[in-house]
C-alpha cells in the first residue's frame, strides 16, 4: 500500500480514518480517553472546510451529528463509556430515522466513572442493547493503531450504505498507543456515499423502499423538503401507529443488518493442525491472545483463534466451525464476560467455554490467556 | 376556503345580503367547537350549534377578520372590506 | 382572507392533534405569517422541535422538518446550521420540553448566540403527558404532580434568555397574535440566537384543574393581564402585582456564532 508514513496515537489514527472517509463535521465533548479524536478533528476540520464543534454535553453533540448528517454531512462524534450512556436515546433515534453517523466509543473501565485511565472492554453489549426498543446493532472493534484508521473508514462506509449509525469500539490501550501506520492515497480506499434520491421533489418519499430495503436520503436544504421523525412512521417519513404498517418497518431496520452481512462480517480465522483449544478474541485482547497463543504452539498445544472485527452482527459461522473442531474455547475480555455469552449461544454446547476476565485497570496478559490455555489443555 | 379549497373539503359559505363580497366560510370538518371566533367576534356573528360553528348574522359582519386570526384551526375564513360595525 | 395559509401547509394533515381550545394552532398560524412576511424560502427553512404538542407542529408544515428527542430541538438545530449556515433555523418546543429537559441546552445555545430562532410555546405546564407541572407553572398551581399546589417557583423565559446571553429575547401572546407574528419575524431576521416566549393555553390540563374558565376565558386573560414594556414603565408596583410584560426586552447585535467559526475556518486554512 502506498501512502504516508506516520507515527499515531490509536485516536489520532481515527480522526484521520475519519477525514479519509469525507467527514467534515464532528460535535464532541471531552471525556477520557477519547479527547485526542475531538482535539484532532478541532485543529484539521476548519482546514477542510469543514465544521468541529464541542457541545454542552454528549447528548448535545450526538444530537449535533445527527442534524448534521440530515444537511449531507458526514459526521463523527467520540466518546467513552459514561458518554456512551448519555448518548443512547440519540443513536437510537439516528436509527429509526436512518441517518448515517458513526460513533467512536474508546473504552475504559467501568461502569459508572470506572477507571477513566484504565482500559476496558465492558461497552461491547452495550453497543448492541443499549438503546431502547428493537434497532440494527453493527459495532467495529480494531486491534491496532492502522486497523483503527482502516475501521474507521468501514464504519462510515457502512453507516452511508445502510443509513443507520456504526459504533466503532476501541479503547484506551489501543487508543492510546502509538504505532506506525500508512495513510493511503486519496482514492486508494473505496469510499461509499448514502444513496439519494433520482426522483423529483414532489414524488418524493424519505423511506420509499421500493428500490431497496435502504431508501435514498435526500439533503435537508437541496429541494427535497420531508419530515424526520423518532415516532415510528411510514414511507413517507409521518407518524403512524398501524400495526399493519409499524411491523414491516421495524423488521426492515433489522433486516439491513441481516441482508447484508456480506458487507458487514469481517474476522480473522486461524487454525493449526489438530488443535482441540480455540480462543475468541478482540480488541487489544486480541494482541495478547496472539502472543499466547505463538507461546503455546512453542510449548506444543496447538490453538486455533477467531478474531471478531466486525463485532456486531456477530460471526457465527467461523465460531461453530471452532465450536465443532476443539473442546474448549477461551474468551479472555476486560469485562467480567460479555462476548462469552454471544460465543455460548452461537456454539449451542459444541464445546465448553470459558473466560479470562479482567477489569483491575491493567490489560490482559499473554500469560493470563497462557495460563488457562494449559489449564484446559 | 384557501386550504380547504385545495383539499376540496366540505365548506359552509355564509354571503352577505348586500352581495358586496363580504362572506364567512367555515370547514366544519376542521371545527372543533371551542368557541373562541364565537366569543370574540366584536359583532356576535357566529354562534354554536351541535359543537360546530354557524354564522348566525352574516350581515353584522365588518370583515374585521378577528375569527380567522384566532381560530387555532384553520375553521373559518372570512373574506370582503372591512366596514365599520354597529359595536364600533 | 386575511391571509392563505396554503402554501404553507402539507396536505391532508389537519384537522391537527391539538385539543378543541388549545391555543398551539394560533401560535402556529403566527409562524406561519412571520415566515412569509419576512420572505424565506420553504426549501432553505428548516424547523426543529423536541417532544410535547408544541412540538407536533412542524409536521403540518411545509418545510424541511425535524422532529427530535425531548429537549433536544437546539442541538439537533445547531448540527443543521453549522453543517450548512445559510440554512434558514427555526426551533419550536413547549416551555417543559425547552426549560427543564433542554435546560442545558436552552442556556448554551443563548450563550453561543447561533442563529437560530426559538419559539416557545409556553403554556405553564406539560400537556402532552396529561398536565403536570412544568419549569413555568406559577407557585401554588395545581398540577398532575402538584396535587396540594406548586411548591415550586417559576422561570421567567426572557430574564433566563437575557441572562444565558441571547440577543433577541421578546414575549408575545396569543391573544395578540399579531404583535407574536411581528415578535417572530423580528426573532428571524435577527442575526443570533431569538428566543420569543410565546404565552398559550392548555384549557385541557391546566386550565381545568386551576378553574380558569373556557379556552377563551384563558385567551382574554392575557389581554387583561399583560402589559406593554413601555406602558409597565409607567404603572406602580401595585398595578403591576400579578401582570406580565409583553414587547420586545432585547435586540442586541454582537457576533454570532457560525460567522466566528467561519473566521476559524477561514484563519485554518491562511495559515
Amino acid at each position: 500500500m502506498s501512502g504516508k508514513e506516520v507515527f499515531y496515537q490509536g485516536n489520532e489514527a481515527c480522526a484521520e480514518g475519519a477525514l479519509y472517509a469525507g467527514c467534515r463535521f464532528f460535535g464532541g465533548y471531552p471525556i477520557t480517553p477519547s479527547t485526542e479524536v475531538a482535539e484532532f478533528l478541532s485543529r484539521r476540520l476548519p482546514k477542510v472546510g469543514g465544521a468541529f464543534i464541542q457541545m454542552e454535553d454528549e447528548i448535545a453533540a450526538m444530537a449535533s451529528i445527527i442534524g448534521a448528517s440530515l444537511v449531507g454531512k458526514k459526521s463523527l462524534t467520540a466518546t467513552s463509556g459514561p458518554g456512551m450512556s448519555l448518548k443512547l436515546e440519540n443513536i437510537g433515534f439516528a436509527c429509526i430515522t436512518e441517518v448515517p453517523c458513526v460513533i467512536v466509543n474508546v473504552m475504559r473501565g467501568g461502569p459508572s466513572t470506572g477507571l477513566p485511565t484504565g482500559p476496558g472492554q465492558s461497552d461491547v453489549m452495550q453497543a448492541k442493547w443499549g438503546t431502547h426498543g428493537d434497532h440494527p446493532a453493527i459495532a467495529l472493534a480494531p486491534a491496532s493503531v492502522q486497523e483503527i484508521f482502516d475501521e474507521t473508514v468501514r464504519a462510515f462506509n457502512i453507516s452511508e450504505r445502510l443509513r443507520t449509525p456504526v459504533i466503532l469500539l476501541t479503547d484506551e490501550i489501543i487508543g492510546h498507543m502509538r504505532e506506525k501506520i500508512v495513510i493511503p492515497e486519496e482514492g486508494e480506499l473505496e469510499i461509499w456515499d448514502r444513496p439519494r434520491p433520482e426522483c423529483p421533489p414532489e414524488e418524493y418519499l424519505p423511506y420509499d423502499i421500493s428500490k431497496g430495503i435502504v431508501p435514498p436520503m435526500a439533503d435537508f436544504g437541496s429541494g427535497y423538503r420531508y419530515h424526520v421523525t423518532g415516532l415510528n412512521h411510514d414511507a413517507s417519513g409521518f407518524p403512524t401507529n398501524k400495526p399493519s404498517l409499524v411491523q414491516p418497518e421495524e423488521e426492515r431496520l433489522m433486516a439491513k443488518v441481516t441482508e447484508n452481512l456480506d458487507i458487514l462480517e469481517k474476522y480473522e480465522h486461524f487454525t493449526k493442525d489438530g488443535a482441540k483449544i480455540g480462543v475468541v478474541a478482540y480488541g487489544s485482547s486480541a494482541r495478547s491472545t496472539k502472543a499466547a497463543i505463538q507461546q503455546a504452539q512453542e510449548e506444543g498445544i496447538p490453538v486455533d483463534f477467531v478474531r471478531p472485527i466486525t463485532l456486531w452482527p456477530y460471526p457465527v459461522k467461523p465460531t461453530i466451525e471452532m465450536g465443532e473442531k476443539v473442546d474448549y474455547i477461551v474468551v479472555p475480555e476486560m469485562n467480567l464476560g460479555q462476548m462469552i455469552d454471544e460465543v455460548q449461544r452461537c456454539i449451542e454446547g459444541r464445546a465448553k467455554v470459558v473466560g479470562v476476565n479482567r477489569v483491575d485497570g491493567d490489560p490482559i496478559t499473554p500469560e493470563n490467556i497462557l495460563e488457562k490455555i494449559r489449564e484446559v489443555a | 376556503m384557501s386550504i380547504a379549497k385545495a383539499l376540496k373539503e366540505e365548506t359552509i359559505v355564509s354571503e352577505n345580503s348586500e352581495k358586496d363580497g363580504r362572506k364567512i366560510t367555515i370547514t366544519p370538518r376542521y371545527c372543533k367547537g371551542c368557541e373562541i371566533c364565537v366569543k370574540l367576534c366584536p359583532e356576535s356573528v357566529l354562534e354554536i350549534k351541535d359543537f360546530k360553528i354557524h354564522v348566525a348574522r352574516i350581515d353584522d359582519c365588518t370583515a374585521c377578520m378577528l375569527c380567522e386570526l384566532r381560530c387555532p384551526d384553520f375553521a373559518i375564513e372570512v373574506d370582503g372590506k372591512a366596514k365599520k360595525g354597529k359595536s364600533s | 382572507m386575511a391571509f392563505n395559509y396554503d402554501e404553507y401547509m402539507r396536505p391532508g394533515k389537519l384537522p391537527h392533534i391539538w385539543c378543541p381550545g388549545c391555543a398551539h394552532g394560533i401560535v402556529m398560524k403566527s409562524i406561519i405569517r412571520a415566515i412569509d412576511r419576512v420572505g424565506l424560502e420553504k426549501d432553505r427553512t428548516v424547523i426543529v422541535s423536541g417532544i410535547g404538542c408544541a412540538s407536533r407542529m412542524p409536521g403540518y408544515v411545509d418545510f424541511n422538518t425535524l422532529h427530535t428527542t425531548h429537549g433536544r430541538s437546539l442541538p439537533f438545530a445547531t448540527g443543521v446550521k453549522m453543517a450548512d449556515p445559510s440554512l434558514n433555523v427555526i426551533c419550536v418546543a413547549g416551555d417543559g420540553d425547552a426549560l427543564a429537559i433542554g435546560g442545558n441546552h436552552f442556556i448554551h445555545s443563548c450563550r453561543r448566540n447561533i442563529d437560530i430562532t426559538m419559539i416557545v410555546f409556553n403554556n405553564n405546564v406539560y400537556g402532552m403527558t396529561g398536565g403536570q407541572f412544568s419549569p413555568t407553572t406559577p407557585h401554588g398551581k395545581l398540577a398532575s404532580t402538584t396535587p396540594y399546589g406548586n411548591p415550586d417557583y417559576a422561570f421567567d423565559v426572557v430574564e433566563l434568555s437575557m441572562g444565558a446571553g441571547a440577543t433577541y429575547v421578546s414575549r408575545g401572546t396569543v391573544y395578540h397574535a399579531v404583535p407574536l407574528e411581528r415578535q417572530i419575524a423580528d426573532g428571524i431576521t435577527h442575526k443570533g440566537l431569538s428566543v420569543i416566549d410565546a404565552l398559550c393555553t392548555c384549557p385541557t390540563t391546566y386550565g381545568r384543574r386551576n378553574k380558569l374558565g373556557s379556552a377563551t376565558d384563558m385567551i382574554m386573560w392575557f389581554k387583561d393581564n399583560t402589559v406593554g414594556i413601555k406602558a409597565a414603565e409607567k404603572l406602580s408596583p401595585e398595578e403591576m402585582e400579578g401582570k406580565i410584560r409583553t414587547g420586545v426586552f432585547r435586540k442586541d447585535v454582537k457576533p454570532e456564532y457560525c460567522e466566528e467559526y467561519q473566521k476559524i475556518i477561514e484563519m485554518a486554512q491562511g495559515a
